[in-house]
């Protein structure tokens, strides 16, 4: 069948109706996977479900005070600090630099461009098993990977005990992180520099600025959205850090504790509970970083 | 025909949303097991190497004496069973469980029984006689408030000492030389240490737990060790300080890499000659074997000083759930599991030793058949690391807190912690 007259725009359904349907679907897995799990998660975390059997009864914020009393938890959450400082020092400042190496016109941009971002095509368990071979922390006679390159380039005091030493073991587990993601970031600068039209640095020479101030009062500027979006980017997955821990150092080893692998402990043993409060407290901090960027985008793009 | 945008778009959202609700509706609709009622589903982690091997000579048995019935593997593989032990938690939730699941005899069901999911199986050992099959010491291991909930399939022993004569001797002892006390131990320790080699292999934190077990288990003596899990040993008292202390020092003479090691590559460093001695239950002799060395000429195995006339034992089993899919297949299975022929053919394959006392064992390796002997004449007591002592939520406790006195080295707080694991986890 055909029809004759060709439907004119009209108000009703037939305008919101099929995108409605369109996305309806969507909204139905989002709001059963994502956000009912994420209830059921925060309604398991105030239960008393400590066995693998049903819960008995609510014990209120209890899994919570009890979290934050627990040095183990304290000291994971010390870790996960540490280990974003480094992970996004690391990556921002080298992934900065390369850009800018680059973006200067170093002699072979695109072979350099696919090297860098090569490491990021690996899975972070796949590189996580080659890693733990480099990070191996024997010293002296029977070291291996990192230690052993140290040894036989004379430079044996730089050997060091990697992801098993108490205080900062776990800034090594950002060691392969940092080698994994500085590439997309490069990529992003390189992208935020490309966009920065040639006129604006003429304009800046004419006026007589330093190469310096150019940089300093004209691009930074220009790239501090994109700094901001690699900061998220790589905070997230930081806060997230789960698999490289359990490829290197197994989910047991004490120096590498994170929320993550607590939490995956604590579902093993059967203490639900518990595994659902290390979960929301995860959730939090990760909203605690992503809201406010969520946030400002929506409003900049509504002024727009 | 023609179709405009806007209905072509309707359509295309309405097949969308169809795809969906099928989708979401035959999801729920399959359950895994079911089918066939022949079928008898036998969950295990058992999925490559000496285990494996053995499960497929064990099937072999199960199909010969069972023609009717369709064996179906439900393997699951990775993380030592705890990828395996997660599925099934989830399986048993749903109310889909396996035929039979394999667990670790002993503790390790506590969980399982109180969650009312498997049965008990006292009357059906009463009615086949499995009592006199399998040694009392066991049997009684095996009760939890007077009742058995599973069939042992093999038993492995924990408390092991493997040696490399040849650095022995380079180190100036006698590779034939015993220890009676961990105190002489120790000192042999001291001049492998002396003469440039790791005294004592260990690997990451869970063999750290199983050390600690022998450690436990020499200091205290079988009836201190098995009362750490009923409750009448004090973890906090000077025995256990005393056998902690011990602990450390055997640490302090182990290679700085442990935590990058698994327990092969720690029994590896004994076979290649770069150290001395390593604890390791008798799985490892499936190591020594395949690379061909012989036990009293290029390896010692010796029980771990101070557990003489001791079996610290493990032991694989198979239980029935309950409401299981198939109840007919699952005793058939554990028919299988308890037979004299079943025990022979997997445990050759595996390396272990049948727990049923009739299986014949005149072929067995050497070690084995010292196993077999100890089997039968010694004390038995239960491990630790290997979930027969004490619930999987207890070891998960203990572990955590020799993971964390293997990166700090402080004994008092490694006390304080495994004190506070049996107040949390002792019923």
């Amino acid at each position: 069948m055909s029809t004759q007259t060709p439907a004119k725009p009209r108000q009703g359904y037939r305008t919101w109706g099929p995108p409605l349907l369109l996305i309806t679907p969507t909204i139905i897995v989002l709001g059963v996977f994502v956000y009912g799990l994420i209830g059921a998660n925060l309604n398991t975390s105030f239960q008393d479900r400590h066995t693998r059997g049903p819960a008995e009864g609510y014990v209120g914020f209890e899994n919570y005070t009890a979290l934050f009393s627990d040095d183990t938890f304290i000291y994971s959450l010390r870790n996960l600090v540490l280990y974003t400082g480094t992970f996004l020092v690391g990556t921002l400042v080298l992934g900065f630099l390369w850009a800018w190496l680059l973006e200067r016109g170093a002699r072979g941009e695109s072979l350099f461009r696919a090297v860098y971002l090569f490491p990021m095509a690996v899975s972070f368990i796949a590189s996580g098993v080659v890693w733990r071979w480099l990070l191996n922390n024997a010293e002296g006679d029977r070291a291996s990977g990192l230690n052993r390159l140290f040894e036989s380039l004379g430079l044996g005091f730089l050997q060091n005990p990697w992801w098993t030493d108490q205080r900062f073991g776990i800034m090594a587990i950002a060691l392969p992180a940092v080698w994994q993601l500085t590439g997309y970031v490069m990529a992003l600068f390189l992208a935020g520099f490309r966009g920065i039209p040639e006129e604006l640095r003429e304009a800046g020479r004419i006026d007589g600025a330093s190469e310096w101030q150019l940089y300093r009062h004209v691009l930074f500027p220009q790239l501090s959205p994109v700094a901001l979006s690699a900061t998220i980017i790589i905070g997230h997955m930081s806060l997230k850090v789960f698999d490289l821990i359990m490829a290197i150092a197994g989910q047991t080893n004490y120096t590498t504790q994170v929320p993550a692998t607590q939490m995956w402990v604590e579902f093993t043993r059967g203490d639900y509970a518990k595994s659902a409060a290390i979960g929301t407290v995860l959730l939090l901090i990760v909203a605690v970083l992503i809201v406010p960027y969520l946030v400002a985008t929506y409003r900049q793009e509504r002024r727009r | 025909m023609r179709a405009t945008p806007k209905k072509l778009v309707a359509v295309l959202a309405t097949a969308g949303l169809l795809t969906l609700t099928a989708a979401c509706g035959g999801d729920s609709g399959s359950g895994g097991g079911g089918g066939d009622s022949a079928d008898v589903e036998v969950f295990t982690w058992w999925a490559e190497g000496s285990e494996k091997e053995g499960l497929d000579a064990l099937v072999k048995v199960f199909e010969e004496q069972n023609p009717d019935f369709n064996f179906v593997n439900g393997a699951v593989a990775g993380g030592a069973g705890s990828d395996a032990k997660n599925v099934l938690a989830s399986r048993l939730q749903t109310n889909d469980p396996p035929a039979t699941f394999q667990a670790h005899a002993g503790a390790e069901l506590t969980d399982y029984i109180e969650q009312g999911q498997i049965e008990g199986l006292s009357d059906m050992y009463e009615e086949k006689g499995w009592n006199e099959l399998f040694p009392e010491g066991l049997l009684e291991r095996l009760q939890q408030d007077g009742e058995i909930y599973s069939v042992p399939s093999n038993i492995h022993r924990a408390n092991v000492v493997w040696a490399n004569p040849a650095v022995l001797k380079d180190a100036g002892l006698d590779p034939e030389a015993t220890y009676d006390t961990l105190d002489d131990w120790i000192a042999a320790l001291k001049k492998v240490d002396a003469a440039g080699k790791i005294p004592l292999s260990v690997a990451t934190d869970w063999t750290q737990v199983h050390l600690l077990e022998t450690v436990l288990l020499a200091d205290l003596g079988p009836e201190g060790y098995s009362g750490l899990w009923d409750g009448s040993t004090d973890w906090s008292g000077p025995e256990v300080s005393d056998a902690l202390d011990d602990y450390a020092t055997l640490m302090d003479l182990t290679n700085t890499d442990r935590q990058s090691l698994d327990w092969p590559d720690a029994t590896q460093l004994v076979i290649d000659g770069d150290a001395a001695f390593n604890v390791m239950g008798d799985w490892a002799e499936a190591a020594f074997a395949s690379q061909d060395k012989t036990l009293g000429t290029d390896y010692m195995a010796f029980p771990v000083p101070g557990t003489d006339g001791v079996f610290d034992f493990l032991a694989d089993s198979f239980t029935m759930p309950v409401n299981g899919p198939n109840p007919d297949g699952t005793e058939a299975w554990l028919d299988t599991v308890a037979s004299a022929e079943g025990q022979e053919a997997f445990n050759k394959a595996k390396g272990s030793i049948p727990a049923n006392l009739e299986a014949k064992t005149d072929d067995f390796g050497d070690y084995q058949q010292t196993a077999i002997e100890s089997w039968q004449n010694d004390e038995i007591v239960s491990s630790l690391a290997h979930g027969a002592a004490a619930s999987v939520s207890w070891l998960t406790d203990v572990t955590a807190a020799v993971a964390k006195f293997g990166s700090d080295g402080d004994v008092a707080s490694l006390q304080e912690g495994l004190s506070a694991a049996a107040e949390k986890n002792q019923s």
